[in-house]
């Protein structure tokens, strides 16, 4: 690690932490000992080349991956052994990459999907309908026909309607207009304004360095870097992204 | 006359095997699970049907009231044991395991009760029909089983579309993953898909065992013309299986009509015909239930 290790601790109220974990895709390992935390309310961009494993370690968290090592806290207790459904009871909530919506069924029947199992809290289907607000209008159409961002804003409100105290977001960014992405980060203020921690995964890293209180890289599912973005230089960060130097030995020093 | 009689005949026994296909178009279209013991599964529940009711004390007719919630039952348990372990092996295993399901079904019941055939008594009922024309008689039976299917089909609709439970049920269908992660255990989900489909079916074998005689081996080719009204009415369409069951009743009036060999045989070219023009059937989809 690179930069100081005081900077991979939350200041945060704690809410979720992984320790040591490591997942495999058959021979490959594509998380390898991998140990973050996410405070309530708090933003934490894990950002990497493909390839890198982000995707999988989200998806580990939900629990459609088995983890091989090490465990997932949440609330105080392991969760690594759950079915995903007891995840979401719970409140970790994934927005999958490629939005996976229900195709063949209305915006609201989405969000009522989320909803059917959701637990008490700030995020109600209206309250999602006054987040975004083009939505009461079109309720009633197949989300099929989306545009990519309207797809991408239903996914976050059918996370959202489940109440989640941890939010985990995969490649939001995807196949969308600039001006797009923009639009749907600048959400993310207000949801962590609710006390909700958020873990984002995002190829797109000046759009992450934006949001995030701290920036966790992955490289070849190892951790290259820790640290806030007000500490990271952008030689570092290609460094850790890219992997072009592993030794660690930093020529630039450590905080900006 | 005559062919405005095959027509009616045709559509009558197509609301049969309609309430037949349906269980099996759900199991299908929500777990990518062909049951090739459904058939079977019907047989049993004519003759739980013909030996449990004695039993009770309870006349024959009303027999599905306690049949069908049994079958219901049996259908989750059977779905959450045998068939969600062979799902979670692969799809193949899922046809091995309710071909296995069916070999067995079979056996037992020629162990047990013979290869006699078993009616489910009605009572005169049985004779009973309305009297349109001289060549046209619209049996009591087969009107009723006619409405039943509609109003099961209509109902199902009505569930899968309007409920929460449904709702999940369509989601399942669409995305398991996605279901997943919208806090639906979908083992659960498909127990509950597997119950209706149990109950269906429980229902079309009570019928066909009042229209007529259930024999041990009756499963296989009421699963064949099942299969063939849901594929002529489209994967995933409650009531293209409806449409599809129609026609396939009235293309083996018609080949009946022609000559009494040619039943099979029109109902079979029917379906071949449907699969070569319109491989995903008449109403079908590329996802089920929408």
């Amino acid at each position: 690690m690179t930069s100081g290790a005081e900077s991979s601790v939350s200041t945060h109220e704690s809410l979720f932490e992984v320790r040591d974990l490591s997942v495999f895709h058959g021979q490959l390992c594509a998380v390898d000992h991998v140990s973050f935390s996410v405070g309530r309310g708090e933003v934490l961009a894990m950002i990497g080349a493909n390839g890198a494993g982000k995707s999988t370690l989200l998806r580990t968290i939900a629990g459609l991956h088995e983890a091989a090592n090490g465990t997932i806290v949440f609330g105080g207790s392991d969760v690594s052994t759950l079915a995903p459904h007891r995840r979401v009871a719970l409140g970790i909530s994934l927005v999958p990459e490629g939005r996976r919506l229900f195709s063949t069924m209305t915006l609201e029947e989405n969000l009522q999907v989320g909803a059917h199992f959701a637990k008490k809290g700030p995020f109600s289907i209206d309250k999602i309908y006054q987040l975004f607000e083009w939505m009461p209008d079109r309720r009633r159409q197949r989300v099929g026909l989306f545009s990519g961002g309207e797809q991408q804003a239903v996914a976050i409100g059918r996370a959202l309607v489940t109440n989640p105290q941890l939010l985990l977001l995969d490649e939001l960014s995807l196949g969308l207009a600039p001006i797009v992405i923009e639009r749907i980060y600048a959400l993310i203020p207000e949801i962590v304004s609710q006390g909700v921690g958020v873990l984002l995964v995002e190829q797109d890293v000046t759009q992450a360095m934006a949001v995030a209180d701290r920036v966790h890289c992955l490289l070849e599912g190892k951790t290259s870097l820790v640290g806030t973005p007000a500490q990271l230089t952008p030689q570092q960060i290609e460094r850790a992204y890219f992997g072009s130097d592993l030794s660690g030995t930093s020529p630039h020093g450590g905080a900006a | 006359m005559i062919w405005v009689n095959v027509l009616i005949q045709g559509i009558l026994v197509g609301g049969f095997y309609a309430l037949f296909a349906c269980g099996l178009s759900l199991m299908f279209g929500v777990m990518k699970v062909i049951n090739l013991a459904h058939g079977d599964v019907a047989v049993v529940a004519g003759y739980t049907a013909v030996f449990l009711a004695p039993q009770l004390h309870i006349a024959e007719v009303w027999s599905f009231v306690v049949v069908v919630p049994i079958f219901a039952v049996a259908g989750y348990v059977i779905q959450r044991t045998l068939i969600q372990k062979s799902i979670d092996r692969d799809p193949f295993t899922t046809l091995l395991v309710t071909f296995g399901l069916s070999v067995v079904i079979e056996n037992l019941l020629l162990e047990i009760y013979s290869a006699n055939g078993q009616s489910v008594n009605i009572g005169s009922l049985i004779g009973d029909s309305i009297h349109v024309s001289n060549v046209i008689y619209i049996s009591y039976i087969s009107l009723t089983v006619l409405i039943t299917a509609i109003v099961v089909l209509g109902a199902l609709q009505l569930f899968l579309s309007k409920t929460g439970t449904g709702r999940l049920i369509r989601a399942v269908a669409d995305d398991r993953e996605a279901a997943q992660l919208s806090g639906a255990n979908y083992r659960h989900i498909f127990g509950i898909a597997a119950a209706i489909a149990f109950a269906t079916v429980a229902l079309a074998g009570i019928a066909y065992g009042m229209m007529t005689e259930i024999a041990p081996t009756s499963g296989g080719i009421n699963l064949l013309y099942a299969f063939e009204s849901v594929v002529i009415g489209g994967i995933g369409s409650l009531w293209g299986t409806l449409v599809g069951g129609v026609l396939l009743g009235i293309a083996q009036q018609v080949g009946a009509q022609i000559n009494p060999e040619y039943q099979v045989l029109a109902g079979n070219l029917l379906f071949l015909i449907i699969l070569g023009v319109r491989p995903h059937g008449l109403f079908g989809k590329k996802t089920a239930f929408s």
